[in-house]
């Protein structure tokens, strides 16, 4: 896996989920290494905008022909925005998982920082 | 994200490697372990793989497969005696038939295709059951019946597609003429490596299965892979392909604890067949109706997997009653929906029957469909 297609401008769960900070919302996707793994995903539960959920909840669904991911709550926040394109095109995660593959943007209340991981720590984590 | 996979792989001890291998990994395809073998799961894109095979040509390493010579003067009686189908129907040289074998209360041991090559029968059972079978066939063979293991000693490749005839008549010549389904002739491809091109497959497509020496699996891998209209294609389309078509998976679909009848293949049990292992459960099973029949469900709203409940909805059954869980479940890439096996009870298993199946936190319908699968 190539370091360079982990963007340095976010931060990374240990689950290969990414966290960009956009002012006070966040938008969250999973990472070019986890669409890899699941192969060409074809179905996304998205979260209910409004939803209220603590870290570790899920929020989610990502479903490859093969199998299933779930998506977990990187901190406490409200969902405020899905990427609702996913729902006709799920592909778009494969395609572009930092871009036009975002799933959620998410108002944390709190976000478990010293858990996250910087591009560097992510990418050793894919690499071991 | 945590991931959950349903490939289906058997564990043993060390994983067997298929002549194809190092080709596999020159490709840069995901290995994964199946029936003891390192397989190629996909290569590039399950879905454009599979869609590869439905509008051009696939290219598939099935060299796991096991294959079994049987030959001698008893040969002919001893697999009428020990496979369902009726060897009666392949007496042309070079045909072939789908078939099972099945233990003494009717349970499949294997589900198998028997090719008539002329003086010898040769079959090709699941890479599973490599072991089991041969040990089945042995213990029951008289003394005037020799069967010879030559699984190692081949590859298996298949090329599946509309594209396929064509493609093999230009690596064996124009004036080649394909045999026909279910068929097989021996050719020489590519001007160098004799192979046994057969008129099967396990995609709904039209194509070949060719059986080569081990030796020369790579040189014609690598011809075929040199047509543009050829794609690679891994184990995870080979089961969505098979699973459109509605054919069964032995170890997922079936196995030793259901008889034929039950498994929908009681066409490839002929009534007016007696004497062979089995045949009185089969017959017992027609005349008595079994309680439960493999349904195919077309499911819309949700992937199932293995291990998915599936539930009644006629309220007269108790709406939300548990009738059976999902073997085989998946994506159809070709279709958008999802699709599942499931024995059910035989009240349920009616076209058009519809029925609830729980994917995770939710519930979704499925309706009973005669497959192969369609929009």
């Amino acid at each position: 896996m190539a370091t360079s297609t982990h963007p340095d401008d976010r931060l990374y769960t240990s689950d290969h989920e990414w966290v960009k900070i956009e002012d006070d919302t966040a938008r969250v996707g999973i990472t070019e290494f986890a669409q890899e793994q699941l192969g060409d995903i074809v179905y996304i539960e998205l979260p209910d905008e409004g939803a209220s959920l603590s870290a570790g909840e899920p929020f989610g669904e990502v479903e490859s022909v093969k199998s299933v991911s779930e998506l977990f709550m990187p901190g406490d926040g409200v969902v405020v925005e899905v990427n609702t394109a996913l729902e006709e095109t799920p592909d778009l995660i494969n395609s572009d998982p930092y871009g036009e593959g975002w799933i959620a943007r998410i108002k944390f209340s709190d976000l478990a920082l010293d858990e996250l991981l910087d591009t560097p720590a992510y990418c050793e984590l894919c690499e071991a | 994200m945590s991931a959950t996979t349903d490939a289906g792989a058997h564990a043993i001890t060390e994983p067997q490697r298929t002549p194809l291998y190092d080709e596999h990994i020159a490709l840069g395809a995901r290995m994964v372990e199946f029936a003891g073998y390192e397989m190629p799961l996909q290569y590039t894109s399950l879905i454009e793989e599979h869609n590869a095979t439905r509008t051009s040509a696939g290219l598939f390493d099935v060299s796991h497969m096991a294959q079994f010579r049987i030959s001698g003067e008893g040969a002919y009686a001893f697999l009428q005696r020990l496979l369902t189908n009726d060897l009666a129907r392949i007496a042309d040289v070079g045909a072939a038939q789908y078939t099972l074998m099945l233990d003494d209360e009717g349970g499949i041991l294997d589900d198998l295709i028997v090719y008539h090559t002329g003086a010898e029968y040769m079959i090709i059972a699941n890479a599973a059951n490599r072991v089991i079978d041969l040990a089945w066939l042995r213990n029951h063979a008289p003394d005037d019946v020799e069967i010879v293991d030559e699984s190692d000693r081949t590859a298996l490749l298949a090329l599946q597609g509309p594209e396929a005839l064509r493609i093999l008549s230009e690596l064996i010549g124009e004036e080649f003429e394909p045999p026909a389904r279910f068929h097989l002739v021996a050719a020489m491809l590519d001007e160098r490596i004799p192979a046994l091109v057969a008129r099967t497959g396990y995609t709904g497509e039209d194509g070949v299965e060719l059986i080569v020496r081990a030796d020369d699996a790579a040189t014609l891998w690598r011809a075929l892979l040199s047509f543009p209209e050829v794609t690679p294609v891994g184990l995870g389309a080979r089961d969505t392909l098979r699973l459109e078509m509605g054919y069964p998976l032995y170890g997922t679909d079936m196995d030793e604890t259901r008889n034929p009848i039950e498994a929908g293949l009681g066409w490839v049990c002929p009534a007016d067949k007696t004497g062979y292992i089995g045949a009185e459960a089969v017959a017992r099973a027609r005349a008595e109706t079994v309680e439960e029949r493999l349904v195919h469900l077309k499911v819309e709203g949700g992937i199932p997997r293995q291990g998915s409940i599936v539930r009644a909805n006629d309220v007269t059954d108790g709406a939300g009653t548990e009738i059976g869980r999902v073997l085989s479940g998946s994506h159809s890439p070709t279709y958008g929906f999802g699709m599942a096996t499931a024995y059910l009870p035989t009240r349920f298993a009616e076209p058009d029957t519809e029925v609830t199946v729980d994917i995770r936190k939710k519930s979704v319908t499925g309706v009973v469909v005669k497959p192969p699968y369609t929009r």
